[in-house]
């Protein structure tokens, strides 16, 4: 690993589909990490390639799918290279998924306490009643009511809002290192939701889990992210910490997501809206692909794929707007104010650290 | 500005009750007695949670269900009343509805065109077939499509694109008014944004009225002239959407408001999420919707009016 800290590296992938339109080129080159215990969100419109990226990942993808290139590095093993038996292994073990319908991820037919255990006793080899304790003792964990009479109910006895919590208990059952959750709560209402996310907090500290959070609600991201990363057209186009990507977002596509997002303080006749349609992933432009619905693209944009430029340490953008050479542009007003709201928090910092500074030297002196 | 005198009442909701399986164990009462009028050019937004009753609202407004009782009044008409087959026609014009799940709610098997046309030929509004196709085109440019898409079928289109159908069926007959219930929550930001927009833009240039049902508050205020919260099939609150922001009164609206995500990472470090202890909707006391501030209704008792109108005077109870 490149990074101690880091979980998961994925690097240069690539995934097609084979459709009978052609080749459908999902993944055009991703590549992140996951550290241990931060949230990593993934964000960006529909069909951008978030569900793809993580499934990938589980081992997952559709029969049609391609793997072109890339490796996607766990515990110094390539994930990627793995055979289908093993990755049942990690997958139970090491790698959970929760999905947007707890419904679909769940089995009408099961009690709940067997769904829970069952992965124990196989993946852990288990004994029953020592799987069915633990279970107890996870449905407790995230929040249900009863759990002694209630691990002998069927999932349609559950709530909605209560589902969601079960498909958290099965996929944290083995306290796993990595837990991906695509969009996990898009289909519960706002209480439900503040509920599951809470929950999902209180588990994260206590286990100290890994989490790619996929959602596109950026609320939500604002709540969770530690890190942040935008996909657009089967790419990465900008990632960095929470705060650099809402108070000092750099790709005008991060931009056009900030901006379509209304808040509580939103008013006028007119939501800013990113105008058009992401590009035909058959056959993608030559350039940047968010350039013919991005009113600040240059000449460049439509002949050359921009590089990632560095904005800080922590905080990269593909965008030409950043090469040296590019015309300055004015973002869109909110953006500017989010720039200088983030100015002032890294100065509110700069001093701070200064502070402790002089303390520091007063002590020694 | 919208006219919110009397004569403009273009819907009249009056104690409507809705039960399911009535006298039977599982009696759901979805609906419980509300009561609420929208005006004609407003969006009036209805929120709530899960299972409080919007949905239910909306198909009984629509007269899909026959009110278990109270009154439905459209353009002073009483829509279980309606006899004659002339205006039962009308009323089935005059009110569309826009759904939440734009892959369901489009038949697979029909061609874009022939689902946009679908009202135009129920209602017999085209001359003949140029005719016909000629105003599918025109729909399909209002809603941001364009003509040669009405020969595909639904599964071409993504999310939006089909949200945009079922708003241009929804159009084809010439609506007045068009409950939309969740029409954006499946669809992504940007889209959205792209959605609401039209959906205003239509309203402006032919005066509709929206019933807007959904549980994203922020699109909700976004677009609402007044909001409306529902909970456990009953009527809480009813103003202004500025004004339930700033002085929502009661607690249920207080903690729904306090649990919507705001895209702001320091705001959302910081939020204080209210609990909301709901025994007090059970205590046995008499309550109705009363009018606190003008224009301002609470489901309230008697002995609850001070304190409601102490807190209508207050700073903003949000931070936010
Ligand atoms: N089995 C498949 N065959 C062909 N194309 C596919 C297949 N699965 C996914 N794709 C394509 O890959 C791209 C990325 O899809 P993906 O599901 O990852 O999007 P997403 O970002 O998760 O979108 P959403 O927000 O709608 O869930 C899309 O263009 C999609 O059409
Ligand atoms: N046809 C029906 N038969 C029996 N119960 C019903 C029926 N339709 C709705 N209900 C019940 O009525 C209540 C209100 O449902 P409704 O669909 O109106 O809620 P909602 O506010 O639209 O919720 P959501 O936000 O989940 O869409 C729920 O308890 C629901 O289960
Ligand atoms: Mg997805
Ligand atoms: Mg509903």
């Amino acid at each position: 690993m490149e990074n101690d800290k880091d979980v998961l590296e994925v690097r240069n992938l690539k995934i097609n589909f084979n459709t009978y339109a052609g080749t459908v080129k999902a993944i055009r080159d991703v590549s992140f990490d996951l550290r241990k215990g931060e949230t990593l969100a993934i964000v960006g419109e529909s069909g951008s390639g978030k569900t793809v990226t993580t499934r990938s990942i589980m081992g997952l993808n559709s029969p049609n799918a391609v793997i072109d290139s890339g490796t996607i590095m766990f515990k110094g093993q390539d994930l990627l290279k793995k055979s289908r038996k093993q990755m049942d292994q990690i997958r139970g073990r090491d790698i959970a998924e929760i999905f947007q319908d707890p419904m679909t991820s769940l089995d009408p037919t099961m009690k709940i306490g067997k769904q829970i255990a069952e992965p124990l006793i196989i993946h852990k080899g288990m004994k029953r009643e020592k799987a069915y304790a633990q279970a107890l003792e996870m449905m407790k964990l995230v929040g249900i009511e009863n759990a002694e009479q209630r691990i002998n109910n069927y999932p349609h006895q559950f709530s909605g809002g209560m589902r969601q919590r079960i498909v958290i208990a099965i996929a944290l059952v083995n306290y796993p290192e990595i837990l991906i959750a695509d969009e996990p709560t898009t289909a519960l209402d706002v209480t439900i939701q503040a509920q599951i996310l809470d929950l999902m907090k209180e588990l994260q500290a206590k286990t100290n889990t890994s989490i790619i959070f996929i959602t596109h609600d950026l609320g939500v991201v604002a709540g969770m992210a530690d890190r942040v990363a935008v996909m657009y057209a089967g790419k990465i186009v900008e990632y960095g910490t929470v705060d650099e990507i809402f108070y000092n977002p750099k790709h005008p596509y991060t931009w056009g997501l900030l901006n379509s997002m209304p808040t509580m303080d939103t008013s006028g006749t007119e939501l800013p809206s990113i105008p058009g349609t992401p590009p035909d992933l058959l056959d993608p432009p030559v350039g940047d692909a968010f350039a013919a619905r991005n009113k600040y693209a240059l000449k460049i944009d439509t002949e050359k794929q921009p590089p990632f430029f560095k904005v800080s340490d922590t905080h990269y953008a593909a965008t030409w707007l950043l090469d040296p050479r590019a015309p300055k542009v004015t973002p869109p007003a909110p953006i500017i104010e989010r720039q200088k709201h983030y100015a002032e928090l890294v100065h509110e910092e700069l001093n701070k650290s200064k502070g402790n500074h002089v303390e520091e030297q007063e002590e020694q002196l | 500005m919208i006219d919110y005198s009397d004569e403009n009442k273009i819907l009249q909701v009056e104690h409507l009750k809705q039960y399911f399986n009535i006298g039977k164990a599982n009696e759901v009462r979805a609906v419980d007695d509300i009561t609420f009028d929208v005006y004609r050019g407003e969006t009036f937004g209805l929120v709530g949670e899960s299972g409080s009753g919007k949905t239910t609202t909306g198909r009984a407004i629509i007269h899909l269900y026959e009110p278990t009782s109270g009154k439905i009044i459209f353009n002073g008409q009483d829509v279980s009343k309606l006899d004659s087959k002339k205006q039962k026609q009308t009323f089935r014009r005059d009110m569309q509805m826009i759904f939440q799940d734009p892959y369901a709610s489009l038949n697979p098997r029909m061609k874009v065109k022939d689902i946009v046309a679908e009202g135009i030929d129920i209602n017999h509004l085209a001359k003949d077939d140029a005719d016909r196709s000629k105003q599918v085109e025109d729909l399909l440019e209002t809603v941001g499509l364009n003509k040669d898409h009405s020969s595909r079928y639904p599964h071409e289109f993504s999310g939006g694109q089909r949200q945009r159908i079922g708003i241009a069926r929804a159009l084809a007959v010439q609506p007045e008014f068009i409950i939309a219930d969740e029409p954006i929550s499946a669809l992504d930001v940007s889209i959205q944004a792209q959605v609401v927009n039209l959906l205003k833009k239509l309203q402006r240039e032919r005066n509709l009225t929206y019933l807007f049902i959904a549980h994203d508050l922020s699109m909700v205020k976004y677009i609402s002239d007044r909001i409306g919260v529902m909970h456990y099939g009953r009527m809480l609150e009813i103003a202004s959407s500025d004004e339930i922001y700033a002085h929502p009164l009661h607690d249920y609206t207080a903690s729904l408001l306090s649990a919507v995500p705001v895209p702001d990472p320091e705001y959302e470090r910081a939020r204080v999420q209210i609990p909301y202890d709901a025994s007090q909707e059970f205590d046995g006391k008499e309550r109705s919707l009363v009018e606190i501030v003008p224009h301002h209704w609470v489901r309230a008792s008697e002995d609850e009016i001070p304190m409601y109108k102490k807190r209508a005077q207050e700073d903003s109870r949000l931070k936010k």
